[in-house]
């Protein structure tokens, strides 16, 4: 073998093995954007949505629905969970829609149930109570958009 | 269970979830576009490497790397069909590193064997060639846990099962009888069972048992450890009582170091399970307590080899040869001189593949893997191979994050690290920044235990990374979709996900 093809074989080993790094970070770039937007938060779990699907058009009429739940205050704060058709449920259990690690929050604390459009929020025999705004919630409650629901610490509120 | 990959991307039928619009993209194709230049990566290896050894390319220097893209496309098939949105990178990035161990470690039996018979050299002869028939088992056994679990949260009710499975895997090589148990001449460790001319290394396959309990028992337990806390200079400290647990691994790694002799896979234990439990809970204190346990037990270790000897004695003499490597350059020291020596002959772009001499490095194609290669490919060619295991953490990490349930977001973020940890044992040790301890190098280093172990690791990335990357709308489990109208019934099987801004 001359040893210019060995050079050449040389390098170009090293070379393409640097071409194949940077084609994986190419995919893996592409699929950084591919999932920025599908990678967005639904609450909604799998197969349940089918079930309420009918009272999209009432909720069209409403104009100013909720579009997204948005933990404000308590260890999660920031946390935002886009609204599906499904009910969350919100609790220190591991099952819940939003798992909130908040002392004073119950196993399965409270949930938020859509109806024709408009969310209700139902306290589920939580030991501590559900507070909306200032008010304590005994049966299922509509919530307006901004005002706080507040669970233990945390506190939560609908946003357009 | 899985919607064809091609009809994936069409977007939700109107109605039923309107903002689900993913363009849930399975990216197979670009798996298997990475994977064959991957391989043709690994051939240019081959080839240069005989050019250089033989003075010629021989007919069948494909051969090797033929059957390993065969068996790497075979399971790239698998994945196509039972998890399609698993991952696209994993797959190409390990088959890189796999194709070049098993070329290294060919161009070994090259060097090491008479001139005139090289060329008759056939496909599973030597240690190349049995890395080759290892990897075509570990691949055919990852494939295997990719049809047994179809989810993987199914592999949480086996945790107790195995960690027994692993415990009893950890202490076996260090109580059986001699005969049965083969211990590695320079360093006394005892980590191997041999069977009847086969040898299992079963410290690889307990590492991932022993991985899965840790994140079965955190996620039962993180409250617990992450809620009730002291607060001492502006770190929140767990109860005294909520340490057990921590003390318990340290005392089982601690054991490992003294009856097997191995620092490095006693590191391994405890470094997993303090980082899982880091994970769990989101406390630097825990790696805060990690790391001064660890520096502590090292330390204790170390100072009772230099005094009483005994079982720390091989330590103390690691540690001996990690601080001055020239004290004794032609007895103890002389193997980490010599890999030193190679990485130095390497320099910036390497001798050339099969130009080197790694031969003359002791154990090269186990613990030295590295150093061997690092002679020939250089620095800028070590470094490409550091970013493709990086990316290949990257992407565990990146599924654990993904991924909606707290026991696969352990798991996930737990295998990753090991990775991790492990490259840092050894690379650490060849390169002398840490003493030396004999861990295998994922992928790269001869030995059938460890490849079989990683690749179920890399088995089970897919399966998480399927699991994470798989639209929410689109695969619906078994669920009686009759009930007419009111709100749902609870939600048992639901995954939970928070997202952090």
């Amino acid at each position: 073998m001359p040893p210019f093809v060995i050079t050449v074989a040389r390098i170009g080993f090293i070379v393409l093995l640097w071409i194949f790094v940077f084609t994986v970070v190419g995919v893996i770039r592409r699929d950084l954007f591919a999932g920025a937007r599908s990678s967005r938060l639904v609450a909604a779990p799998r197969g349940v949505g089918a079930v309420l699907g009918n009272n999209k058009p009432a909720k069209v009429k409403r104009g100013r629905a909720a579009h997204q739940l948005v933990v404000t205050a308590g260890q999660l704060a920031g946390t935002r969970i886009t609204l599906g058709e499904a009910q969350i449920t919100i609790g220190r259990a591991e099952d819940s829609t939003l798992v909130i690690t908040d002392d004073y929050a119950s196993a399965r604390h409270a949930r938020l149930v859509p109806r024709s459009g408009q969310w209700f929020v139902e306290d589920l025999g939580s030991t501590n109570g559900t507070y909306l705004d200032r008010a304590k919630v005994t049966g299922p409650t509509p919530v307006p958009l901004g005002v706080p629901i507040r669970i233990g610490r945390t506190s939560l509120e609908l946003r357009p | 269970m899985t919607a064809p990959p091609g009809s994936a991307s069409t977007p939700a039928p109107t109605g039923e979830l309107p903002r689900v619009r993913v363009a849930a993209r399975s990216r197979r194709n670009a798996e298997l576009a990475l994977l064959l230049l991957a391989m043709l990566v690994s051939a240019a290896y081959a080839a240069t490497a005989e050019a250089n050894l033989l003075d010629t390319v021989t007919f069948d220097f494909w051969v090797p790397i033929v059957s390993l893209t065969a068996v790497f496309l075979a399971i790239h098939v698998v994945v196509r069909f039972l998890a399609p949105y698993a991952d696209p990178v994993l797959i190409p990035a390990v088959a890189l590193i796999n194709g070049l161990g098993v070329a290294f470690l060919r161009r070994l039996d090259l060097s090491k064997a008479n001139p005139d018979e090289r060329a008759d050299l056939t496909m599973f002869s030597g240690t190349g060639g049995r890395q080759l028939a290892w990897t075509l088992l570990s691949v055919a056994l990852a494939a295997g846990l990719l049809v047994l679990i179809r989810d993987h949260r199914a592999i949480s009710r086996y945790a107790y099962t195995l960690v027994l499975a692993g415990i009893v895997l950890v202490i076996t090589p260090a109580l059986l009888p001699a005969k049965y148990s083969q211990v590695n001449p320079e360093s006394d460790a005892k980590l191997w069972i041999s069977v009847g001319g086969f040898t299992i290394q079963p410290g690889e396959f307990a590492k991932l048992a022993l991985l899965v309990f840790f994140a079965y028992y955190l996620v039962r337990k993180r409250e617990v450890l992450s809620l009730a806390s002291r607060r001492f200079l502006g770190i929140d400290f767990p109860r005294g009582r909520d340490l057990g647990p921590v003390i318990v691994v340290w005392l089982i790694s601690l054991a490992v170091l003294v009856f097997q002799k191995d620092l490095g896979t006693s590191l391994l234990y405890f470094g997993m399970f303090v980082v899982t439990l880091y994970i769990a809970t989101e406390r630097v204190s825990w790696l805060i307590i990690g790391l001064l346990l660890f520096f502590g037990g090292a330390v204790l270790a170390w100072y009772l080899g230099s005094t009483i000897g005994g079982p720390f004695a091989s330590f103390y003499t690691r540690v001996d040869i990690w601080l001055d490597p020239y004290g004794d350059p032609y007895g103890t020291g002389w193997q980490t001189l010599q890999g030193l020596l190679g990485l130095g002959t390497g320099g910036l772009f390497g001798t050339g593949p099969g130009a080197g001499q790694p031969t003359e490095i002791p154990e090269v194609h186990t613990d030295f893997v590295f150093a061997g290669l690092g002679e020939e490919i250089g620095l800028f060619g070590l470094s490409a191979l550091l970013v493709v295991y990086l990316l290949i953490i990257e992407r565990g990490l990146r599924a654990a994050l993904a991924v909606r349930d707290s026991f696969g977001k352990l798991l996930a973020g737990g295998l990753s690290f090991t990775v991790c940890l492990q490259l840092f044992v050894i690379i650490g040790g060849v390169s002398g920044l840490i003493p030396l301890t004999g861990q295998t190098t994922p992928f790269l280093s001869a030995g059938g235990s460890s490849l079989m172990a990683n690749w179920l690791l890399v088995a089970a990335l897919l399966r998480i990374s399927d699991a994470a990357r798989r639209p929410v709308d689109s695969a619906s489990p078994a669920r009686p979709g009759g009930a007419p109208a009111g709100p749902p019934p609870q939600l048992h099987g639901a995954t939970t996900e928070v997202i952090r801004p």
